[in-house]
Protein backbone atom coordinates (compact mmCIF):
# COMPACT_ATOMS: atom_id res chain seq x y z
CA UNK A 1 0.00 0.00 0.00
CA UNK A 2 2.59 2.39 1.02
CA UNK A 3 4.22 1.65 -2.50
CA UNK A 4 1.21 2.27 -3.81
CA UNK A 5 0.82 6.06 -2.04
CA UNK A 6 4.04 6.70 -2.83
CA UNK A 7 3.86 5.84 -6.81
CA UNK A 8 0.53 8.13 -6.52
CA UNK A 9 2.32 11.41 -4.94
CA UNK A 10 5.16 11.17 -7.53
CA UNK A 11 3.05 10.74 -10.72
CA UNK A 12 0.38 13.52 -9.09
CA UNK A 13 2.39 17.00 -7.67
CA UNK A 14 -0.62 18.15 -6.40
CA UNK A 15 -1.54 19.44 -3.12
CA UNK A 16 -4.68 16.74 -2.84
CA UNK A 17 -2.34 13.65 -3.39
CA UNK A 18 -0.94 14.52 -0.25
CA UNK A 19 -3.74 13.12 1.98
CA UNK A 20 -3.86 9.69 2.59
CA UNK A 21 -7.99 9.98 2.65
CA UNK A 22 -7.73 11.29 -0.49
CA UNK A 23 -5.04 8.89 -1.98
CA UNK A 24 -8.00 6.13 -0.52
CA UNK A 25 -10.94 7.68 -2.20
CA UNK A 26 -8.67 8.48 -5.63
CA UNK A 27 -7.99 4.63 -5.71
CA UNK A 28 -11.62 3.21 -5.14
CA UNK A 29 -13.13 5.90 -8.09
CA UNK A 30 -9.89 3.86 -10.30
CA UNK A 31 -11.55 0.57 -9.16
CA UNK A 32 -14.83 1.75 -9.39
CA UNK A 33 -15.82 3.84 -12.28
CA UNK A 34 -14.85 1.60 -15.22
CA UNK A 35 -17.42 -1.23 -13.47
CA UNK A 36 -20.18 1.71 -13.64
CA UNK A 37 -18.83 2.32 -17.18
CA UNK A 38 -19.37 -1.24 -18.16
CA UNK A 39 -22.13 -2.43 -16.72
CA UNK A 40 -24.01 0.96 -18.07
CA UNK A 41 -23.88 -0.37 -21.47
CA UNK A 42 -25.90 -3.02 -20.84
CA UNK A 43 -28.23 -0.76 -19.06
CA UNK A 44 -28.85 1.21 -20.93
CA UNK A 45 -29.04 -1.12 -24.39
CA UNK A 46 -31.59 -3.32 -22.49
CA UNK A 47 -33.63 -0.62 -21.32
CA UNK A 48 -33.06 -1.41 -17.54
CA UNK A 49 -32.63 2.22 -15.84
CA UNK A 50 -35.51 1.60 -13.96
CA UNK A 51 -34.05 -1.58 -12.66
CA UNK A 52 -31.53 -0.36 -11.90
CA UNK A 53 -32.87 2.55 -10.29
CA UNK A 54 -34.77 -0.01 -8.08
CA UNK A 55 -31.54 -1.66 -6.69
CA UNK A 56 -30.47 1.71 -5.26
CA UNK A 57 -34.00 1.39 -3.61
CA UNK A 58 -33.78 -2.02 -2.34
CA UNK A 59 -30.60 -0.93 -0.40
CA UNK A 60 -32.41 1.17 1.90
CA UNK A 61 -34.07 -2.19 3.28
CA UNK A 62 -30.44 -4.18 3.40
CA UNK A 63 -28.54 -1.23 5.33
CA UNK A 64 -31.10 -1.02 7.79
CA UNK A 65 -31.13 -4.93 8.11
CA UNK A 66 -27.74 -4.97 7.98
CA UNK A 67 -27.74 -2.69 10.97
CA UNK A 68 -30.76 -4.55 12.96
CA UNK A 69 -28.74 -7.70 13.19
CA UNK A 70 -25.79 -6.16 14.55
CA UNK A 71 -23.16 -6.48 11.85
CA UNK A 72 -20.44 -4.73 12.30
CA UNK A 73 -20.41 -3.23 8.39
CA UNK A 74 -23.53 -3.33 6.69
CA UNK A 75 -21.85 -4.28 3.71
CA UNK A 76 -22.32 -7.83 4.28
CA UNK A 77 -26.35 -7.63 5.05
CA UNK A 78 -26.21 -5.36 2.30
CA UNK A 79 -25.12 -7.44 -0.61
CA UNK A 80 -26.47 -10.41 0.61
CA UNK A 81 -29.78 -8.84 0.52
CA UNK A 82 -29.52 -6.59 -3.18
CA UNK A 83 -28.53 -10.26 -4.55
CA UNK A 84 -31.88 -11.74 -3.16
CA UNK A 85 -33.54 -8.41 -4.38
CA UNK A 86 -32.26 -8.32 -7.98
CA UNK A 87 -33.29 -11.84 -8.71
CA UNK A 88 -36.45 -12.06 -7.07
CA UNK A 89 -37.29 -9.11 -9.33
CA UNK A 90 -35.81 -11.00 -12.26
CA UNK A 91 -37.73 -13.63 -11.69
CA UNK A 92 -41.41 -12.97 -11.39
CA UNK A 93 -40.32 -10.38 -14.31
CA UNK A 94 -39.72 -13.62 -16.45
CA UNK A 95 -42.86 -15.37 -14.80
CA UNK A 96 -45.57 -13.54 -14.63
CA UNK A 97 -47.48 -11.70 -17.26
CA UNK A 98 -47.83 -8.18 -15.31
CA UNK A 99 -45.69 -5.38 -17.16
CA UNK A 100 -41.70 -5.23 -15.85
CA UNK A 101 -42.19 -1.29 -15.30
CA UNK A 102 -45.10 -2.44 -12.43
CA UNK A 103 -42.99 -5.26 -10.95
CA UNK A 104 -39.93 -2.95 -9.85
CA UNK A 105 -42.32 -0.81 -9.23
CA UNK A 106 -43.59 -2.49 -6.57
CA UNK A 107 -40.58 -4.37 -5.28
CA UNK A 108 -38.69 -0.76 -5.30
CA UNK A 109 -41.65 1.01 -3.25
CA UNK A 110 -41.95 -1.65 -0.80
CA UNK A 111 -37.81 -1.85 0.17
CA UNK A 112 -37.90 2.10 0.39
CA UNK A 113 -40.96 1.95 2.63
CA UNK A 114 -39.28 -1.13 4.99
CA UNK A 115 -36.03 0.49 4.95
CA UNK A 116 -37.58 3.94 6.15
CA UNK A 117 -39.29 1.75 8.40
CA UNK A 118 -36.40 -0.24 9.96
CA UNK A 119 -33.96 2.61 10.18
CA UNK A 120 -36.48 5.81 11.81
CA UNK A 121 -37.06 2.74 14.85
CA UNK A 122 -36.50 4.82 17.59
CA UNK A 123 -35.90 7.79 16.31
CA UNK A 124 -32.39 6.81 14.86
CA UNK A 125 -32.75 8.10 11.29
CA UNK A 126 -29.79 10.44 11.33
CA UNK A 127 -27.20 7.72 11.72
CA UNK A 128 -28.02 6.68 8.41
CA UNK A 129 -27.99 9.70 6.44
CA UNK A 130 -24.59 9.49 5.59
CA UNK A 131 -25.78 6.51 3.07
CA UNK A 132 -28.17 8.84 1.42
CA UNK A 133 -25.22 11.38 0.17
CA UNK A 134 -22.53 8.86 0.47
CA UNK A 135 -19.07 9.42 1.95
CA UNK A 136 -16.40 8.63 -0.36
CA UNK A 137 -13.36 10.08 2.27
CA UNK A 138 -14.18 7.39 4.43
CA UNK A 139 -12.82 4.45 2.40
CA UNK A 140 -10.09 2.09 4.05
CA UNK A 141 -7.31 0.33 2.77
CA UNK A 142 -9.32 -2.74 3.50
CA UNK A 143 -12.31 -1.53 1.64
CA UNK A 144 -9.79 -1.07 -1.03
CA UNK A 145 -8.74 -4.49 -1.18
CA UNK A 146 -12.52 -5.73 -1.09
CA UNK A 147 -12.96 -3.22 -4.30
CA UNK A 148 -9.90 -5.01 -6.23
CA UNK A 149 -11.63 -8.24 -5.66
CA UNK A 150 -15.20 -6.95 -7.05
CA UNK A 151 -13.53 -5.20 -9.93
CA UNK A 152 -11.57 -8.49 -11.12
CA UNK A 153 -15.20 -10.61 -10.89
CA UNK A 154 -16.86 -8.32 -12.91
CA UNK A 155 -14.56 -7.89 -15.39
CA UNK A 156 -14.09 -11.08 -15.71
CA UNK A 157 -17.73 -12.55 -15.06
CA UNK A 158 -18.26 -9.08 -18.44
CA UNK A 159 -16.18 -11.53 -20.89
CA UNK A 160 -18.06 -14.72 -20.47
CA UNK A 161 -21.27 -12.81 -20.33
CA UNK A 162 -21.77 -10.21 -23.07
CA UNK A 163 -21.84 -11.75 -25.67
CA UNK A 164 -24.88 -13.44 -24.17
CA UNK A 165 -26.63 -10.27 -23.24
CA UNK A 166 -26.00 -8.48 -26.44
CA UNK A 167 -27.85 -11.33 -28.02
CA UNK A 168 -30.47 -11.20 -25.92
CA UNK A 169 -31.06 -7.55 -26.49
CA UNK A 170 -32.09 -8.01 -29.69
CA UNK A 171 -35.02 -10.77 -29.13
CA UNK A 172 -35.25 -13.20 -26.33
CA UNK A 173 -36.64 -15.40 -28.51
CA UNK A 174 -33.85 -15.07 -30.69
CA UNK A 175 -31.50 -15.68 -27.99
CA UNK A 176 -33.15 -19.02 -27.01
CA UNK A 177 -33.02 -20.29 -30.46
CA UNK A 178 -29.03 -19.57 -30.27
CA UNK A 179 -29.15 -21.65 -26.89
CA UNK A 180 -28.72 -18.98 -24.66
CA UNK A 181 -30.38 -19.09 -21.62
CA UNK A 182 -32.86 -16.31 -21.02
CA UNK A 183 -33.39 -16.71 -17.15
CA UNK A 184 -29.49 -17.33 -16.07
CA UNK A 185 -28.08 -14.46 -18.81
CA UNK A 186 -30.34 -11.96 -17.05
CA UNK A 187 -29.77 -13.27 -13.65
CA UNK A 188 -26.45 -13.65 -13.30
CA UNK A 189 -26.39 -9.78 -14.95
CA UNK A 190 -28.76 -8.73 -12.65
CA UNK A 191 -26.54 -9.90 -9.58
CA UNK A 192 -23.56 -8.36 -10.89
CA UNK A 193 -25.57 -5.29 -10.77
CA UNK A 194 -26.74 -5.72 -7.34
CA UNK A 195 -23.02 -6.76 -6.09
CA UNK A 196 -21.09 -3.25 -7.61
CA UNK A 197 -24.41 -0.78 -6.67
CA UNK A 198 -24.03 -2.58 -3.04
CA UNK A 199 -20.64 -1.99 -2.62
CA UNK A 200 -20.35 1.59 -4.26
CA UNK A 201 -23.52 2.73 -2.61
CA UNK A 202 -21.60 3.76 0.45
CA UNK A 203 -19.21 6.44 -1.15
CA UNK A 204 -21.74 7.34 -3.73
CA UNK A 205 -24.72 7.48 -1.94
CA UNK A 206 -28.58 6.33 -2.50
CA UNK A 207 -30.37 9.19 -3.88
CA UNK A 208 -27.50 9.26 -7.17
CA UNK A 209 -25.93 5.90 -7.68
CA UNK A 210 -28.37 4.90 -10.38
CA UNK A 211 -26.93 7.95 -12.41
CA UNK A 212 -23.92 6.52 -12.05
CA UNK A 213 -25.30 3.30 -14.08
CA UNK A 214 -26.94 5.27 -16.86
CA UNK A 215 -25.01 8.59 -17.24
CA UNK A 216 -21.81 6.90 -18.90
CA UNK A 217 -23.62 4.86 -21.61
CA UNK A 218 -26.04 7.25 -22.19
CA UNK A 219 -22.89 9.97 -22.63
CA UNK A 220 -21.51 7.42 -25.14
CA UNK A 221 -24.29 6.15 -27.47
CA UNK A 222 -24.17 9.92 -28.88
CA UNK A 223 -20.75 9.42 -30.05
CA UNK A 224 -20.26 5.72 -30.45
CA UNK A 225 -20.90 3.56 -33.32
CA UNK A 226 -19.80 -0.03 -32.26
CA UNK A 227 -19.83 -1.72 -29.17
CA UNK A 228 -16.20 -1.55 -28.93
CA UNK A 229 -16.23 2.20 -29.41
CA UNK A 230 -19.48 2.22 -26.81
CA UNK A 231 -16.81 0.01 -23.84
CA UNK A 232 -14.71 2.82 -24.43
CA UNK A 233 -16.41 5.96 -24.43
CA UNK A 234 -18.61 4.82 -21.42
CA UNK A 235 -15.77 3.62 -19.55
CA UNK A 236 -13.78 6.92 -20.45
CA UNK A 237 -17.05 9.07 -19.22
CA UNK A 238 -17.31 7.17 -15.28
CA UNK A 239 -13.93 7.24 -15.39
CA UNK A 240 -12.80 11.00 -15.92
CA UNK A 241 -16.28 12.18 -14.11
CA UNK A 242 -15.07 10.36 -11.34
CA UNK A 243 -11.52 11.72 -11.29
CA UNK A 244 -13.10 15.40 -12.16
CA UNK A 245 -15.84 14.85 -9.15
CA UNK A 246 -13.24 13.62 -6.79
CA UNK A 247 -10.99 16.53 -7.24
CA UNK A 248 -13.09 19.04 -7.57
CA UNK A 249 -15.42 18.09 -4.46
CA UNK A 250 -12.20 18.09 -2.57
CA UNK A 251 -11.40 21.56 -3.69
CA UNK A 252 -15.02 22.93 -3.33
CA UNK A 253 -15.56 20.79 -0.01
CA UNK A 254 -19.04 19.27 -1.56
CA UNK A 255 -20.10 15.73 -1.55
CA UNK A 256 -18.16 13.70 -4.11
CA UNK A 257 -20.40 11.54 -4.96
CA UNK A 258 -22.91 14.20 -6.58
CA UNK A 259 -19.94 16.01 -8.03
CA UNK A 260 -19.47 12.82 -9.95
CA UNK A 261 -22.52 12.83 -11.41
CA UNK A 262 -22.62 16.12 -12.04
CA UNK A 263 -19.77 15.49 -13.92
CA UNK A 264 -20.97 12.76 -16.21
CA UNK A 265 -24.38 14.84 -16.72
CA UNK A 266 -21.82 17.52 -18.63
CA UNK A 267 -20.38 14.91 -20.53
CA UNK A 268 -23.66 13.53 -21.57
CA UNK A 269 -25.01 17.12 -22.41
CA UNK A 270 -21.89 18.04 -24.60
CA UNK A 271 -22.12 14.95 -26.61
CA UNK A 272 -25.73 14.84 -26.82
CA UNK A 273 -25.41 18.38 -28.56
CA UNK A 274 -22.73 17.36 -30.78
CA UNK A 275 -23.92 13.77 -31.57
CA UNK A 276 -24.96 14.68 -35.11
CA UNK A 277 -21.21 15.17 -35.70
CA UNK A 278 -20.25 11.75 -34.77
CA UNK A 279 -22.71 9.69 -35.71
CA UNK A 280 -22.96 11.20 -39.55
CA UNK A 281 -20.32 9.03 -40.83
CA UNK A 282 -22.53 5.71 -40.33
CA UNK B 1 -62.26 -29.87 -37.47
CA UNK B 2 -59.43 -28.85 -35.29
CA UNK B 3 -57.74 -32.11 -35.71
CA UNK B 4 -56.42 -32.29 -39.58
CA UNK B 5 -52.81 -34.26 -40.47
CA UNK B 6 -51.79 -32.11 -43.15
CA UNK B 7 -50.64 -33.99 -46.79
CA UNK B 8 -49.44 -31.57 -48.94
CA UNK B 9 -49.75 -32.69 -52.73
CA UNK B 10 -46.65 -31.51 -53.49
CA UNK B 11 -44.39 -33.77 -55.56
CA UNK B 12 -42.46 -35.21 -52.42
CA UNK B 13 -45.07 -37.22 -51.56
CA UNK B 14 -46.85 -37.25 -48.19
CA UNK B 15 -45.21 -39.88 -45.81
CA UNK B 16 -41.99 -38.71 -44.59
CA UNK B 17 -39.71 -41.71 -45.61
CA UNK B 18 -38.06 -39.94 -48.21
CA UNK B 19 -37.57 -36.64 -48.03
CA UNK B 20 -36.17 -34.97 -44.54
CA UNK B 21 -39.00 -33.95 -42.91
CA UNK B 22 -40.17 -32.14 -39.39
CA UNK B 23 -42.96 -33.80 -37.70
CA UNK B 24 -44.90 -31.42 -35.71
CA UNK B 25 -47.38 -33.91 -33.86
CA UNK B 26 -50.85 -32.59 -31.78
CA UNK B 27 -49.33 -29.68 -30.54
CA UNK B 28 -51.35 -27.30 -27.80
CA UNK B 29 -50.16 -24.88 -25.85
CA UNK B 30 -52.19 -23.10 -22.84
CA UNK B 31 -51.77 -20.54 -20.47
CA UNK B 32 -53.15 -21.82 -17.11
CA UNK B 33 -57.01 -22.30 -17.97
CA UNK B 34 -57.85 -20.91 -21.21
CA UNK B 35 -56.06 -22.93 -24.28
CA UNK B 36 -54.13 -20.66 -27.20
CA UNK B 37 -54.79 -23.55 -29.49
CA UNK B 38 -54.43 -27.55 -29.55
CA UNK B 39 -54.38 -30.53 -31.73
CA UNK B 40 -51.99 -28.78 -34.07
CA UNK B 41 -50.29 -31.51 -36.72
CA UNK B 42 -47.96 -30.37 -39.38
CA UNK B 43 -45.57 -32.02 -41.61
CA UNK B 44 -42.62 -29.79 -43.28
CA UNK B 45 -40.56 -31.21 -45.75
CA UNK B 46 -37.51 -29.52 -46.86
CA UNK B 47 -36.65 -27.43 -49.77
CA UNK B 48 -40.41 -26.79 -48.98
CA UNK B 49 -42.03 -23.05 -47.70
CA UNK B 50 -44.83 -23.53 -45.19
CA UNK B 51 -47.38 -20.42 -44.70
CA UNK B 52 -49.46 -20.01 -41.28
CA UNK B 53 -52.24 -17.54 -41.85
CA UNK B 54 -54.88 -16.22 -39.68
CA UNK B 55 -56.14 -13.80 -37.74
CA UNK B 56 -54.30 -11.87 -35.08
CA UNK B 57 -54.37 -13.81 -31.85
CA UNK B 58 -54.92 -17.15 -33.31
CA UNK B 59 -51.62 -18.36 -32.07
CA UNK B 60 -49.18 -17.85 -35.00
CA UNK B 61 -46.23 -16.37 -33.06
CA UNK B 62 -46.64 -18.94 -29.96
CA UNK B 63 -47.10 -21.57 -32.30
CA UNK B 64 -43.20 -20.70 -33.67
CA UNK B 65 -42.53 -20.39 -29.71
CA UNK B 66 -42.96 -24.14 -29.05
CA UNK B 67 -41.72 -25.44 -32.00
CA UNK B 68 -38.34 -23.41 -30.79
CA UNK B 69 -39.17 -25.37 -27.49
CA UNK B 70 -39.56 -21.65 -25.60
CA UNK B 71 -43.21 -22.20 -24.55
CA UNK B 72 -44.37 -25.55 -22.88
CA UNK B 73 -46.64 -27.41 -25.37
CA UNK B 74 -48.04 -30.64 -25.65
CA UNK B 75 -47.36 -32.96 -28.51
CA UNK B 76 -43.97 -33.80 -29.87
CA UNK B 77 -41.46 -32.35 -32.26
CA UNK B 78 -39.85 -35.59 -34.36
CA UNK B 79 -36.86 -34.36 -36.91
CA UNK B 80 -36.11 -37.11 -39.89
CA UNK B 81 -33.32 -36.67 -41.73
CA UNK B 82 -33.16 -37.86 -45.88
CA UNK B 83 -31.95 -40.99 -45.19
CA UNK B 84 -34.94 -42.01 -42.95
CA UNK B 85 -32.98 -41.71 -40.03
CA UNK B 86 -34.68 -40.55 -36.58
CA UNK B 87 -32.33 -37.70 -35.75
CA UNK B 88 -33.88 -36.11 -32.81
CA UNK B 89 -34.69 -32.60 -32.17
CA UNK B 90 -33.49 -30.33 -35.76
CA UNK B 91 -31.15 -27.51 -35.46
CA UNK B 92 -33.93 -24.30 -35.59
CA UNK B 93 -33.29 -20.91 -37.00
CA UNK B 94 -35.63 -18.33 -35.70
CA UNK B 95 -36.52 -14.85 -37.30
CA UNK B 96 -37.80 -12.70 -34.72
CA UNK B 97 -40.96 -10.63 -35.34
CA UNK B 98 -40.05 -7.68 -32.77
CA UNK B 99 -36.84 -6.62 -31.52
CA UNK B 100 -36.43 -5.62 -27.54
CA UNK B 101 -33.36 -3.96 -28.96
CA UNK B 102 -32.80 -0.24 -28.59
CA UNK B 103 -31.86 0.01 -32.35
CA UNK B 104 -30.18 3.24 -31.79
CA UNK B 105 -28.17 0.82 -29.07
CA UNK B 106 -24.39 1.75 -30.80
CA UNK B 107 -23.85 -2.30 -31.91
CA UNK B 108 -22.68 -3.06 -35.57
CA UNK B 109 -23.74 -5.73 -37.65
CA UNK B 110 -20.41 -7.59 -37.45
CA UNK B 111 -20.93 -6.86 -33.64
CA UNK B 112 -23.57 -8.44 -33.33
CA UNK B 113 -22.74 -11.78 -35.49
CA UNK B 114 -19.63 -11.85 -33.05
CA UNK B 115 -21.81 -12.24 -30.55
CA UNK B 116 -23.80 -15.04 -31.68
CA UNK B 117 -21.14 -16.88 -33.22
CA UNK B 118 -18.11 -15.91 -30.73
CA UNK B 119 -16.84 -16.81 -27.53
CA UNK B 120 -14.35 -14.26 -27.81
CA UNK B 121 -15.54 -10.76 -25.73
CA UNK B 122 -17.06 -8.22 -28.42
CA UNK B 123 -16.05 -5.41 -26.18
CA UNK B 124 -12.40 -6.54 -26.42
CA UNK B 125 -11.70 -8.73 -29.20
CA UNK B 126 -11.44 -8.59 -32.91
CA UNK B 127 -10.92 -11.47 -35.35
CA UNK B 128 -10.29 -11.62 -39.03
CA UNK B 129 -11.12 -14.72 -39.31
CA UNK B 130 -14.82 -14.59 -38.58
CA UNK B 131 -15.30 -11.32 -40.18
CA UNK B 132 -14.49 -13.66 -43.41
CA UNK B 133 -16.75 -15.88 -42.25
CA UNK B 134 -19.51 -13.47 -41.66
CA UNK B 135 -19.11 -11.70 -44.62
CA UNK B 136 -20.44 -14.82 -46.17
CA UNK B 137 -23.02 -14.97 -44.20
CA UNK B 138 -24.21 -11.66 -45.10
CA UNK B 139 -23.55 -12.24 -49.04
CA UNK B 140 -26.26 -15.34 -48.80
CA UNK B 141 -28.88 -12.55 -48.27
CA UNK B 142 -27.51 -9.70 -50.37
CA UNK B 143 -25.83 -7.77 -47.62
CA UNK B 144 -22.11 -7.71 -47.30
CA UNK B 145 -22.11 -4.09 -48.26
CA UNK B 146 -24.22 -3.31 -44.61
CA UNK B 147 -20.95 -5.77 -42.41
CA UNK B 148 -20.09 -2.35 -40.62
CA UNK B 149 -23.21 -0.08 -40.33
CA UNK B 150 -24.73 0.73 -37.02
CA UNK B 151 -27.99 -1.56 -36.59
CA UNK B 152 -29.80 1.77 -36.08
CA UNK B 153 -28.57 2.85 -39.13
CA UNK B 154 -30.26 -0.13 -41.38
CA UNK B 155 -33.47 0.18 -43.31
CA UNK B 156 -36.42 -2.62 -41.93
CA UNK B 157 -35.55 -4.71 -44.86
CA UNK B 158 -31.74 -4.71 -44.16
CA UNK B 159 -32.56 -5.33 -40.67
CA UNK B 160 -34.97 -8.29 -41.52
CA UNK B 161 -32.09 -9.70 -44.04
CA UNK B 162 -29.25 -9.28 -41.56
CA UNK B 163 -31.74 -11.23 -38.73
CA UNK B 164 -32.32 -13.88 -41.91
CA UNK B 165 -27.92 -13.74 -42.16
CA UNK B 166 -27.97 -14.33 -38.45
CA UNK B 167 -30.50 -17.65 -38.30
CA UNK B 168 -28.10 -19.30 -40.93
CA UNK B 169 -25.62 -19.39 -39.47
CA UNK B 170 -25.03 -22.88 -38.31
CA UNK B 171 -27.49 -23.14 -41.04
CA UNK B 172 -30.58 -24.36 -39.45
CA UNK B 173 -33.14 -28.04 -40.65
CA UNK B 174 -35.89 -25.68 -40.27
CA UNK B 175 -36.21 -21.98 -40.40
CA UNK B 176 -39.16 -20.34 -38.39
CA UNK B 177 -39.76 -16.69 -40.23
CA UNK B 178 -42.34 -14.10 -37.90
CA UNK B 179 -43.99 -11.98 -40.03
CA UNK B 180 -40.50 -11.13 -41.39
CA UNK B 181 -41.14 -8.26 -43.68
CA UNK B 182 -43.43 -6.28 -41.30
CA UNK B 183 -42.80 -2.65 -42.63
CA UNK B 184 -40.32 -3.74 -45.55
CA UNK B 185 -40.93 -1.98 -48.60
CA UNK B 186 -42.41 -3.39 -51.51
CA UNK B 187 -38.19 -3.61 -53.55
CA UNK B 188 -37.50 -4.87 -49.94
CA UNK B 189 -40.44 -7.71 -49.99
CA UNK B 190 -39.30 -9.18 -53.79
CA UNK B 191 -35.44 -9.64 -52.54
CA UNK B 192 -36.67 -11.22 -49.61
CA UNK B 193 -38.67 -13.17 -50.92
CA UNK B 194 -35.98 -14.02 -53.77
CA UNK B 195 -33.73 -14.88 -51.19
CA UNK B 196 -35.82 -17.41 -49.52
CA UNK B 197 -36.55 -18.98 -52.96
CA UNK B 198 -32.71 -19.30 -53.31
CA UNK B 199 -32.32 -21.15 -50.19
CA UNK B 200 -34.39 -23.37 -50.47
CA UNK B 201 -32.93 -24.45 -53.90
CA UNK B 202 -29.15 -24.57 -52.96
CA UNK B 203 -29.75 -25.43 -49.05
CA UNK B 204 -32.38 -27.63 -49.54
CA UNK B 205 -34.02 -26.45 -45.29
CA UNK B 206 -38.02 -26.05 -45.05
CA UNK B 207 -39.06 -22.91 -43.69
CA UNK B 208 -41.81 -22.24 -41.94
CA UNK B 209 -43.11 -18.03 -42.36
CA UNK B 210 -45.93 -16.50 -41.13
CA UNK B 211 -47.35 -13.65 -43.02
CA UNK B 212 -50.20 -11.52 -43.15
CA UNK B 213 -49.33 -10.80 -46.63
CA UNK B 214 -51.79 -13.37 -48.98
CA UNK B 215 -50.55 -12.21 -52.55
CA UNK B 216 -47.25 -13.11 -51.90
CA UNK B 217 -48.23 -16.32 -50.19
CA UNK B 218 -50.07 -17.69 -52.88
CA UNK B 219 -47.28 -16.92 -55.11
CA UNK B 220 -44.34 -18.45 -52.51
CA UNK B 221 -45.30 -21.20 -50.57
CA UNK B 222 -45.78 -24.56 -51.45
CA UNK B 223 -48.49 -25.20 -48.57
CA UNK B 224 -50.56 -23.09 -47.01
CA UNK B 225 -52.10 -23.50 -43.08
CA UNK B 226 -54.72 -21.45 -41.76
CA UNK B 227 -55.10 -21.08 -38.26
CA UNK B 228 -57.27 -19.97 -36.10
CA UNK B 229 -56.66 -21.65 -32.03
CA UNK B 230 -55.71 -24.44 -34.01
CA UNK B 231 -55.61 -25.85 -37.84
CA UNK B 232 -58.74 -24.70 -39.48
CA UNK B 233 -57.37 -25.76 -42.98
CA UNK B 234 -54.63 -26.81 -44.66
CA UNK B 235 -53.06 -27.61 -48.17
CA UNK B 236 -51.74 -26.00 -51.14
CA UNK B 237 -52.43 -22.33 -51.42
CA UNK B 238 -55.44 -23.27 -54.21
CA UNK B 239 -57.06 -25.19 -51.66
CA UNK B 240 -56.63 -23.29 -48.57
CA UNK B 241 -57.48 -19.76 -50.49
CA UNK B 242 -60.47 -21.96 -52.21
CA UNK B 243 -61.81 -23.00 -48.94
CA UNK B 244 -65.14 -21.19 -47.59
CA UNK B 245 -63.48 -20.75 -44.23
CA UNK B 246 -61.02 -18.63 -45.79
CA UNK B 247 -63.13 -16.43 -47.28
CA UNK B 248 -65.23 -16.41 -44.19
CA UNK B 249 -62.05 -15.10 -41.89
CA UNK B 250 -60.47 -13.00 -44.73
CA UNK B 251 -63.87 -12.32 -46.49
CA UNK B 252 -63.67 -8.23 -45.64
CA UNK B 253 -60.13 -7.97 -46.69
CA UNK B 254 -60.68 -7.74 -50.67
CA UNK B 255 -56.92 -8.47 -51.45
CA UNK B 256 -57.66 -12.23 -51.64
CA UNK B 257 -55.45 -14.00 -54.45
CA UNK B 258 -57.01 -14.88 -57.43
CA UNK B 259 -57.01 -18.39 -59.29
CA UNK B 260 -54.06 -16.59 -61.61
CA UNK B 261 -52.07 -15.83 -59.59
CA UNK B 262 -52.05 -19.30 -57.76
Amino acid sequence: MENIYMLLEMLLPFEWVEHTFMKNAFLAVLLVTPLFGILSTMVVSNRMAFFSDSLGHGAFTGIALGAILGMGSPLASLIIFSLVFALLITYIKNNSRTSADTVIGVFSSTAVAVGLMLMSRGGGFNKFSSYLIGDILSITPEDLAALLLVFIVVVTAWAFLFNRLLVLSINASFAGSRGIHVFLTESLFAALLAVVVAVSIQWVGLLIINSLLVLPAAAARNAASGVKEYHLLSVGTAMISGVTGLISAYYFNMAAGAAIVAAAAVIFFATWMLRGKFLNKT
Amino acid sequence: MFKSILHHSAASGDDCSKVCCTKIENFGVGFGETKLFSGVNLHVHCGQLTAVIGPNGAGKSTLLKAILGEVPHEGKLNYIDAKGKHTGHPVIGYVPQYLRFDVSAPASVMDIFMACLSGLPVWLCSSQKLRARVKEDLARVKAEHLIDRRLGALSGGELQRVLLALALDPMPDLLLLDEPVSGVDHNGLVLFYQILAELREKEDIAIILISHDLHLMAKHADQVVLMDHGVVTCGTPKEVFGNPRTQEIFGLITELPDEEAV
